[in-house]
C-alpha cells in the first residue's frame, strides 16, 4: 500500500505523521491537546477572534504567528457584514479538516492528488434562532460537502479516500456527535 | 539452583503447561500437547464449550458452513456440508472432539488467579485445587460482554440485555427495541425481533458487510480461497483496527440468504447511526451513518472486485456465475438523530457492541493500559505464557473454529522450543 509514496507528493509528511502516532501511542499523556481562542465583541454583533497558543505534547505551543478572524452578520440582518458569519466558520472547520484528511489519507495510500475542491452547503431555518417555533432546531438542519477531485486513482478509491478523511477528521466528529460544552461567566 | 520440573510427571499439582479453557481453542492445544508429549491439564469454569451450552441465543447458527467446520485431526463429516450449525451442535462437535483425543479436561473448576511462581514458571490457583507449570495457555475466549457507560443513562423502566442473556424475542416485552451494533450479531437481532407490533431501531457504526453467496459459492468459500483468511497479522496495516472490525453481517439459513441494512429496511427496522449519547431520555445518534454505510459498501466493492480477480487468473479451477455488484446501502434523507425512548415506547436495549476477555484473574505483568493482553501474535510479552482464539490474533481467521489449527501449530511448536530450553538451563545449571 506505501510502495509508491516514495513517488507521490502531496505536501503531507506522511512519515512525520506515523511516528507521531507510534510516539503518542507510547506515551499517551502527550496525546492530551487543548485548543484555545479569544473573541472579542467589537460593535453590533460584529466580534474579532484571535488565536496563538495551544497545549500539546506536554508543553505550551504557539502558532508561528497571531491569527485573527472577524465574524458578524450579513447586510440583510441589519447587520454591517464585517465578516462572515459564525455558522459558516464551523463550514470552514468542516471543510478545511476533510480536505487536509484527504491529502494526509491520498499520501499514505500512494495517490497523487493534482485538484481536491469541497463546495459545503448547509441549511437552516431561521425560525429557529429567532425563536418562532420551539420544534425547530437553532443550528444546521444538515450539512451537504460536495467534492471534485483530480487525483491519479480510481473513482472507488477516491470515494474511499473521502470516506477515510471522514472517519479520521475532528470536526465531522464534533458536527456529528454531541459534545458537553461549559460556559461560565468569571 | 532450582530444580527443573521433570517433562512428564504424574504428581498431581505440577504439570508443564495448564491451558485455561476448554473450548475448541483448548482442546486443540491439547490436542498438539499431547502429540508432541508436553504433560499439560485442560481447566475449564463450566462444562466443555460451556459458552455454546450457556451463552447464545436460541436461532444462533455458525457464521462458517459446516465443511469449513474443522480442528486439527477432526472436522465435521455430518450429511449437510453446507449446512450452518446451531449452538447445541457446536457444543456436539466440540464435545466429540474431547473425547477423541482424549484430553485431560477438568470441567467445573475455575480459575481465580495466575500468578509468576516464586522459582520461576506459574502457580495456578483455582477454586479447587492449584497447579505449577511452565506454561500457561489462555484459551478462556472473551466472555464478557461489556456495556457501554452510557447505559447508565438509560431510564430505569427500560431493559437492558447483552447477547449472551438474550434468548428469543418471546421473552421480550411487547414494547420497542434498540439494537445497538451492526455486527452479524445485531443484524440478526434485529431481523428476529423486528415484527408487526414491534418497532426495531438498530444503531448503525461500523460495520462489514458481505452476501452470503457470491458466484455461486458461499462468502466464506471465497475467503478461505482467495486468502483473505490467511492474511496474518503482522502484514496488515493497523492490527489494532483491525482487531476491533465487528464480524461480517452474515446469517446461516438452509436458504443461505444474504442479511444486510437494505434488508432490515425492506422488513420496517429504524436504520440510525452509531449510539453515542443518551440524555433526558433520550437516545441520540450519530450523524455519520451515511459515511459508515459508504465505506461498507466500499469494502464489499473491494472484497469482491479480489474475488473476480483471482477468477479471472484461475478460471479452471470455479466456473459460477456472472460478476455482480450490490444495491447501495440505502440511507434516508436526513436520518433521525435521536430517539425519545418513553415517547416512542422502547423497553429493551440490547448491546451488540462485542465481547472482550476478562484477566481479572491474571496477576502477571501482561496487560495494556486498556486491560487487554500485551502479545505478539499470541506469544504473550511474559515468557511461558501463550493466547489463542482471539480476533485476528495471528490470521484473519484466528477467531474461527477453523482458524485455531494453524495458530496451534505456530504457538505450539514456540512453546515446546520454550520448554525444551526450560529444561536445558536447568539441567545445564544442575550439573
Amino acid at each position: 500500500m506505501n510502495a509508491t509514496a516514495t513517488k507521490v507528493d502531496n505536501g503531507v509528511n506522511v512519515e512525520h505523521l506515523l511516528a507521531a502516532r507510534q510516539a503518542l501511542t507510547d506515551a499517551p499523556e502527550a496525546a492530551q491537546f487543548k485548543w484555545r481562542a479569544t473573541c472579542n465583541w467589537v460593535k453590533g454583533t460584529h466580534s474579532r477572534s484571535t488565536l496563538k497558543s495551544f497545549f500539546g505534547l506536554g508543553a505550551e505551543q504557539t502558532h508561528k504567528a497571531e491569527f485573527s478572524f472577524d465574524a458578524d452578520h450579513p447586510e440583510v440582518f441589519a447587520s454591517e457584514d464585517q465578516g462572515v458569519t459564525p455558522v459558516e466558520y464551523v463550514l470552514v472547520g468542516l471543510a478545511s479538516c476533510l480536505t487536509a484528511g484527504i491529502a494526509a489519507v491520498a499520501q499514505n495510500r500512494g495517490i497523487q492528488l493534482r485538484s481536491v475542491k469541497a463546495t459545503v452547503e448547509a441549511g437552516m431555518d431561521l425560525q429557529g434562532i429567532l425563536g418562532i417555533d420551539a420544534d425547530v432546531r437553532n443550528g444546521f438542519n444538515g450539512i451537504k460537502v460536495v467534492f471534485d477531485i483530480n487525483a491519479d486513482a480510481s473513482k472507488d478509491d477516491i470515494a474511499a479516500l473521502v470516506a477515510q478523511s471522514q472517519r479520521r477528521s475532528a470536526v465531522f466528529d464534533i458536527v456529528t456527535n454531541p459534545t458537553n460544552v461549559a460556559v461560565e461567566v468569571r | 539452583m532450582k530444580s527443573p520440573l521433570p517433562l512428564r510427571t504424574g504428581r498431581p499439582g505440577s504439570v508443564d503447561v495448564v491451558i485455561v479453557g476448554a473450548g475448541h481453542a483448548g482442546l486443540a492445544m491439547s490436542r498438539f500437547l499431547s502429540h508432541n508429549s508436553i504433560d499439560h491439564v485442560v481447566l475449564e469454569r463450566g462444562e466443555i464449550a460451556n459458552s455454546w451450552r450457556h451463552e447464545r441465543w436460541d436461532s444462533l447458527r455458525l457464521l462458517t458452513p459446516n465443511w469449513l467446520s474443522r480442528l486439527p485431526g477432526y472436522k465435521y463429516s455430518g450429511a449437510d456440508p453446507d449446512g450452518f450449525m446451531s449452538a447445541q451442535q457446536v457444543v456436539g462437535f466440540i464435545d466429540t472432539y474431547a473425547t477423541l483425543i482424549g484430553a485431560p479436561v477438568r470441567t467445573g473448576t475455575k480459575v481465580l488467579s495466575v500468578a509468576a511462581a516464586d522459582d520461576g514458571g506459574f502457580r495456578v490457583i483455582t477454586d479447587r485445587s492449584s497447579w505449577r507449570c511452565r506454561c500457561v495457555v489462555i484459551a478462556s475466549g472473551a466472555h464478557n460482554a461489556p456495556v457501554p457507560s452510557l447505559a447508565t443513562s438509560l431510564p430505569s423502566a427500560i431493559q437492558t440485555l447483552t447477547p449472551k442473556e438474550y434468548r428469543n424475542p418471546q421473552r421480550l416485552d411487547e414494547r420497542g427495541v434498540l439494537v445497538v451494533g451492526a455486527s452479524a450479531t445485531g443484524l440478526q437481532l434485529a431481523e428476529e425481533i423486528q415484527r408487526p407490533g414491534r418497532q426495531v431501531s438498530l444503531a448503525v457504526g461500523e460495520h462489514v458487510r458481505m452476501p452470503r453467496m457470491y458466484r455461486g459459492m458461499d462468502i466464506q468459500w471465497w475467503l478461505d480461497a482467495i486468502g483473505v483468511l490467511d492474511e496474518r497479522y503482522d502484514t496488515v496495516d493497523d492490527i489494532v483496527r483491525a482487531r476491533r472490525v465487528p464480524s461480517p453481517q452474515l446469517l446461516g439459513t438452509s436458504e443461505r440468504r444474504t442479511l444486510d441494512i437494505n434488508a432490515l429496511l425492506e422488513q420496517g427496522v429504524d436504520v440510525v447511526g452509531r449510539l453515542v449519547a443518551v440524555h433526558d431520555g433520550k437516545a441520540q445518534f450519530s450523524g455519520s451513518l451515511r459515511n459508515h454505510c459508504a465505506m461498507a459498501d466500499l469494502k464489499l466493492a473491494r472484497l469482491l472486485d479480489r474475488i473476480d480477480l483471482w477468477i479471472e487468473w484461475d478460471r479452471a479451477r470455479v466456473a459460477n456465475g456472472a460478476s455482480e455488484r450490490y444495491a447501495a446501502t440505502r440511507v434516508a434523507d436526513n436520518p433521525r438523530l435521536s430517539l425519545d425512548l418513553s415517547r416512542s415506547n422502547i423497553g429493551t436495549v440490547i448491546w451488540a457492541t462485542g465481547f472482550r476477555p476478562d484477566y481479572g484473574w491474571l496477576h502477571v505483568p501482561a496487560l495494556d493500559r486498556k486491560g487487554l493482553l500485551r502479545h505478539d501474535g499470541g506469544i504473550v510479552s511474559v515468557p511461558g505464557l501463550y493466547t489463542l482464539g482471539l480476533n485476528f490474533m495471528r490470521r484473519r481467521k484466528s477467531s474461527f473454529i477453523h482458524g485455531i489449527e494453524d495458530d496451534v501449530h505456530d504457538l505450539g511448536m514456540h512453546l515446546a522450543s520454550f520448554l525444551r530450553s526450560e529444561v536445558y538451563q536447568s539441567l545445564r545449571s544442575a550439573s
